[in-house]
């Protein structure tokens, strides 16, 4: 599969919980899939089969075992599996945006300077990242009075909005997303999937994790399960 | 940071070893930091962080393994080897030391303008009103009024003495700070200010540091690496979110385990 941005092969993770008497978990057993550019592909399995697992091991949050995690990073293929903790830093600042379901920020950081991070850590100036930011705030309906606060006090809606828009703003090549739209209302949910598909339209390659069945429906180009073959 | 990732690191340690008479400190601690970085080291008391950090610096005496320094000339100086004065015009000119007793690293008997002003003096600066001016500027970013400028740090709350001491460390624009536990002891709301104004510091100013601290929470918001030690030893090191989300080695999982949402 030459011209995938994403080309997982053979993925191994399990857990050995040393603390609860060694017990050995395996989650992904030789997971292989690909995704290209302007493909949107979906997990499909149900939960606890390891899908935030696979998004987390591609991501480099969780260290697989085996098997290899290619990303098209700098006109080049690199493996996460095993890479040093410095180009997977570089790998996440340029290319790999992740949403995850939690939002972890600094106490005190107003919410525009946190959507902005990303983007001045590409090197962007501040006032254009801030800028960038603030209008991906108001496309994801987060209103304004509250860009100058610290989202630690929002609401869990809220905060998941704050999470899509901090990864959305700096434009990756690849996306993994776990959930964007789990607990959101309707027109926030609608706001995340054209950002999904503008996205797509740019080139993007996306991998997620959607259980709303409508969403999926909207977003999807491919819909699959961790278990699923690819022709190589 | 820059495009390339594979150009000269600023700090490469490679067997750093220290006993305390029969007492191990540390043993064959080894890393590399780049220019931007910030790297955590976290352990129990008594891991032997502390000790690494103070052999980092020259304050212990480490007695095994190099400590290589990229100096901002280029040329890579061994810090275990250079003699006293090298060391020490290095440790105030491209290096900073924030200690976790802020008294340690300020002098309590002169103004907190003359704390911050006399690193610059040290570098050769002489114009009485730039080098208020600079510490003035200072004392705005590490949110002390200006008003407190003549004031001496006695007079000055925990919180406070931190920020002032790491105003008086960053002022001459050091290359690589070190510290240890910088919001150790403080309350939480300043620690938060404490978290905000180093990230953006580090930010800013594209700083490198190696902090130590017992907060895994602290080291997830400030550092990009971390080093798990126990027992004198580094038994893990990784990715922050990594080590934290999916330790390996049973004490760092025990570690991390052990603590509240990190």
């Amino acid at each position: 599969m030459s011209g995938a941005a994403l080309d997982v092969r053979n993925l191994a993770k399990s857990f050995t919980l040393h603390v609860q008497g060694g017990v050995r978990l395996p989650v992904l057993t030789g997971v292989s899939l690909s995704v290209h550019p302007g493909e949107c592909v979906v997990l499909s399995d149900p939960s606890g089969a390891g899908k935030s697992t696979l998004l987390r091991s591609i991501y480099g949050n969780y260290l697989a075992q085996s098997g290899q995690s290619l990303v098209r990073h700098r006109e080049r293929m690199v493996d996460m599996v095993g890479a040093a903790p410095r180009l997977v830093l570089d790998v996440r600042r340029h290319t790999l945006g992740y949403v995850s379901q939690f939002l972890r920020v600094i106490p005190r950081v107003p919410t525009d300077q946190v959507v902005a991070t990303p983007l001045r850590a590409q090197g962007v100036e501040a006032s254009e990242a801030l800028a960038r930011a603030r209008a991906m705030l108001e496309r994801l309906r987060i209103p304004e009075r509250l860009w100058t606060l610290s989202p630690v006090t929002f609401s869990g809606g809220e905060q998941q909005r704050v999470n899509v828009a901090r990864v959305f703003v700096a434009e990756y090549p690849i996306l993994l997303l776990d959930e964007p739209t789990a607990s959101l209302d309707s027109a926030s949910r609608l706001a995340v999937v054209e950002l999904i598909r503008e996205a797509r339209r740019r080139g993007a390659a996306v991998l997620g994790i959607v259980h709303d069945a409508q969403v999926r429906a909207e977003v999807a180009t491919r819909v699959r399960t961790l278990a699923d073959t690819e022709a190589a | 940071m820059n495009a390339t990732v594979d150009d000269r690191p600023l700090l490469s340690v490679r067997g750093l070893g220290k006993h305390y008479g029969g007492r191990m400190g540390c043993r064959d601690v080894g890393f590399d930091l780049w220019s931007g970085e910030v790297l955590g080291i976290v352990g129990e008391s008594g891991s032997g962080k502390t000790t690494v950090l103070n052999c980092l610096s020259g304050r212990v005496a480490a007695d095994a393994g190099q400590v290589g320094y990229t100096k901002a000339d280029g040329s890579v100086v061994d810090m275990r080897r250079l003699d006293e004065s090298a060391r020490r015009r290095l440790l105030r000119t491209e290096w900073g030391v924030v200690h976790q007793h802020a008294r340690d690293g300020l002098r309590m008997g002169v103004t907190a303008g003359a704390n911050v002003g006399e690193r610059l003096m040290a570098l050769g600066a002489r114009h009485y009103g730039r080098v208020r001016g600079r510490a003035l500027d200072w004392l705005a970013r590490v949110e002390i009024a200006e008003s407190r400028i003549d004031d001496l740090p006695e007079t000055f709350s925990g919180g406070m003495l931190q920020r002032l001491q790491i105003a008086r460390n960053l002022v001459t624009e050091p290359r690589l700070v070190l510290m240890d536990e910088p919001t150790g002891g403080l309350d939480v709301s300043v620690q938060a200010r404490l978290l905000d104004l180093l990230r953006g510091l580090v930010d800013d100013l594209g700083l490198s540091a190696v902090i130590v601290t017992h907060d895994l929470a602290v080291a997830r918001l400030l550092a990009n690496r971390l080093l798990v030690m126990r027992g004198g030893e580094v038994v893990e090191s990784g990715l922050t979110d990594q080590v934290l989300d999916d330790p390996q080695h049973p004490y760092a999982q025990l570690l991390v385990s052990s603590v509240l949402q990190p």
